[in-house]
């Protein structure tokens, strides 16, 4: 990195109140880059709930309260593709009536950057291990989240992360872009639609033989866990930060758990 | 609609059931894993990547000049003595069949397989009055002989298997007990090929026109189509208004596509090209074919830019072949002729975006089907519009908002999101109302509330001691001590 670099980070709210420790993984790695770092304190939900729902006006109130919240950065990272394809792909149609305001939207979704995606594209990262530092002991599988790979194309950072990453071996899961069933609210109103797939998800990620399944989304990785953790699979579930991170690498001692 | 023994029970039952069903699942799982990843793969190795794009354009340029590009098709057809009728509706549509059917003194139709025969109800029709109907593609055939209805686009018994297939035959046909295929094809052959020889009129579909020519073409595998075509004194072909290319490029460029998408073939085994009836000089073809090009609500989907495009939809099935939710809900669920994610899209607009919105609403949005969908139609952007009208209702499209309490819920969500203070008070709300069910970490039953839905199949992560907002406001998390606040460009 030859210019410093300075970024707001954009905590998602599941990964802010569920997975806390991915988030501090993500501005670990950061930090050690020499990034600056600001947190926007009043930061909540990016309105993607009430998207996917219908509610366009609820998410177009939380779209609005974002832009005010982020437009004065430099870029802005976030540790979910899915947050980031809402806010890049969604914001702009959430302000049909408003030029200006949706003007401001696509400046901010222009530099809103999922966490993967800025190491690799933005800061340039090639090599995990030499650049950040990374190192993890144990094979492991990753999912592809379809926010994140189908809304926004990443499917090859996360991977060139991982796959430099010393003493990570990357077992690729049949089927890593099939839909683990999240869905936002669809998985409390047809839950049980969205466990079943889940379940299949399980499936393929047990039939990977890793020890650890990771993927740059909480959402998904929050539905993951609960059915690996129904059926008392000894597969760990991390954030990809978390993996990254040289803080806390050491996935052998069971680490932090997406 | 269909006819079947089958009475509607929701969707939220309907897949309820349906997941349950192991035998559907590796039925449907064998079809996603055989035809789904065949059609990725061949888009991937298709040299023309443009292609679909290009064929894309070509659809939407159709609809925006659709008025003047079926006018061009139904005189080419009457210029050689065809009929085509313009049917407003599904009545309409089946009464016109019916009609020329009494004309004639037809006594027994034979069917080529047709969604659009199942949308406007004709064989319940032409039933009633004493004409006998019999489908001729064999997994119609199958059904028609189960009372049962489709569950796939394109393999419509998907969900039967051979085993009940077998005790359907020996029942309903009276042969041996044998669960050979290709034994059971030939008793089903012998028996069609009787009705296909006697049959007085013939019903298909159309899988595409083409204007500059003016001819219906028709693809199958099993040449059932070639004989409802030629062998009836008439034929009656049912059309979806949007089915139609302006010029043969097109048409061929979408064949092409359709023929891939459907079951990963470069062509299907037969393609039948009919332009009308048997001209002089000719040794096959009906004495009279009626085009029977039919509206039914497509003209105010037409006039809607938001769903404008999903009458570029070739109906080749393939989303069916790659959706996860159809792959555990089966195509009964959806409960109308047009299953799985097209189905999600096209079922509420045509027969009532309120009465089936949990057809709009119960998918994940994955994105898969837009990925596989030959004219890459973005169902879930239309699933989106549609829940957005069901979120406030639409005046539009007669939608009355569908449910006041979600509405509430959400107004109270968005006050909520846009105070952290209120919500930093809700997130410790529910670490209090989790502590009495969380155990090593994890919730594993919540016996009440939303949270209840999850648990019954998941065990749920909780909401963690102190968020990452208290962290970096505690100073604890690496570069947050250096956090100046807001940076200045």
């Amino acid at each position: 990195m030859s210019t410093p670099h300075s970024a707001y980070l954009f905590v998602q709210c599941l990964t802010d109140s569920l997975f806390p420790e991915a988030a501090e993984s993500m501005a670990s790695v950061l930090h050690r880059l020499g990034v600056t770092m600001h947190y926007p304190p009043d930061q909540t939900c990016c309105g993607q709930p009430a998207f996917n729902t219908g509610y366009r006006r609820e998410a177009a109130a939380a779209a609005r309260r974002f832009v005010e919240l982020f437009e004065a950065a430099e870029a802005i990272v976030c540790p979910s593709g899915s947050c980031v394809h809402m806010v890049r792909h969604h914001y702009p149609e959430l302000f049909p009536d408003d030029e200006l305001m949706r003007e401001r939207a696509r400046r901010v979704g222009r530099k809103t950057y999922e966490f993967t995606e800025y190491l690799v594209d933005v800061l340039g990262i090639t090599d995990a291990g030499t650049q950040l530092g990374s190192q993890f002991s144990g094979t492991v599988t990753y999912h592809d989240s379809c926010h994140l790979a189908r809304g926004l194309g990443i499917r090859r950072q996360p991977r060139q992360l991982l796959e430099t990453t010393p003493g990570l071996v990357l077992a690729e899961m049949p089927e890593s872009d099939r839909c683990c069933g999240f869905g936002g609210t669809f998985s409390v109103k047809y839950a049980d639609i969205s466990a079943a797939l889940a379940d299949e998800k399980a499936d393929n990620i047990i039939a990977s033989g890793a020890g650890t399944v990771t993927g740059c989304d909480a959402s998904c990785l929050l539905n993951i866990r609960g059915s690996l953790s129904r059926r008392n699979s000894p597969v760990q579930v991390l954030h990809i930060a978390q993996i990254l991170d040289p803080a806390r690498t050491d996935g052998s001692k069971g680490g932090n758990q997406a | 609609m269909s006819a079947g023994n089958t009475s509607p029970k929701g969707y939220v039952a309907a897949a309820s059931t349906a997941l349950h069903d192991t035998r559907l699942r590796s039925a449907l799982r064998m079809i996603q894993d055989r035809i789904g990843k065949g059609t990725m793969a061949t888009w991937q190795a298709m040299p023309d990547q443009s292609l679909r794009h290009d064929a894309k354009a070509a659809r939407l340029r159709t609809l925006d000049n659709l008025d003047i590009v079926l006018e061009r098709l139904a005189s080419a057809i009457r210029e050689r003595g065809g009929h085509v009728f313009f049917a407003a509706d599904a009545e309409e549509a089946r009464n016109y069949c019916l009609q020329v059917a009494q004309r004639n003194n037809v006594r027994s139709v034979v069917k080529g397989k047709s969604m659009t025969s199942s949308e406007i109800g004709v064989d319940a029709l032409l039933h009633a009055n004493g004409i006998e109907v019999t489908e001729t593609d064999l997994g119609e055939y199958i059904l028609q002989l189960a009372d049962d209805i489709p569950s796939h686009i394109i393999a419509p018994c998907i969900h039967m298997d051979r085993k009940q297939i077998a005790e359907l035959f020996t029942r309903t046909l009276g042969i041996e007990y044998t669960e050979d295929p290709p034994t059971l094809t030939r008793a089903a052959r012998k028996a069609l090929r009787e009705k296909l020889l006697n049959a007085d009129m013939g019903i298909t579909g159309c899988n595409l026109a083409c204007a500059e020519t003016g001819h219906i073409a028709l693809v199958s595998n099993e040449g059932n189509i070639r004989m409802s075509t030629t062998m009836p004194r008439v034929h009656v072909s049912l059309m979806g208004m949007e089915r139609v290319t302006a010029t043969l490029r097109e048409h061929d460029m979408l064949l092409r596509l359709l023929t891939r998408g459907a079951a990963v073939q470069n062509i299907s085994t037969y393609v039948s090209f009919v332009g009308g009836p048997r001209q002089p000089g000719e040794t096959d073809g009906p004495e009279e074919f009626h085009l029977v090009i039919i509206d039914n609500g497509r003209s105010r989907i037409l006039a809607d830019p938001r769903y404008r495009e999903v009458l570029s939809c070739i109906r080749c099935g393939g989303c069916l072949n790659i959706c996860p939710v159809y792959a555990r809900i089966g195509g009964h669920s959806y409960e109308s002729p047009y299953p799985g994610p097209i189905g999600a899209v096209v079922t509420p607009l045509l027969y009532g975006v309120n009465e089936r919105a949990d057809l709009c609403r119960g998918e994940t949005l994955c994105g898969a089907c837009k990925d596989i969908c030959p004219v890459g139609n973005d169902l879930p952007r239309m699933l989106s519009e549609l829940r957005h009208a069901l979120a406030y209702g639409d005046a539009e499209w007669d939608v009355a908002p569908v449910s006041a309490s979600e509405r509430a819920a959400f107004r109270f969500w968005a006050w909520a999101i846009s105070r952290r203070g209120v919500y930093d008070l809700l997130l410790g709300a529910v670490r209090l109302a989790q502590r009495p069910f969380t155990r090593n970490g994890m919730i594993r039953r919540m016996p009440f509330g939303p949270v209840a839905r999850w648990t019954a199949g998941r065990d749920l992560v909780p909401v963690a001691r102190t968020t990452f907002a208290q962290r970096w406001k505690q100073g604890s998390v690496p570069g947050s001590a250096q956090d100046n606040g807001p940076h200045r460009k």
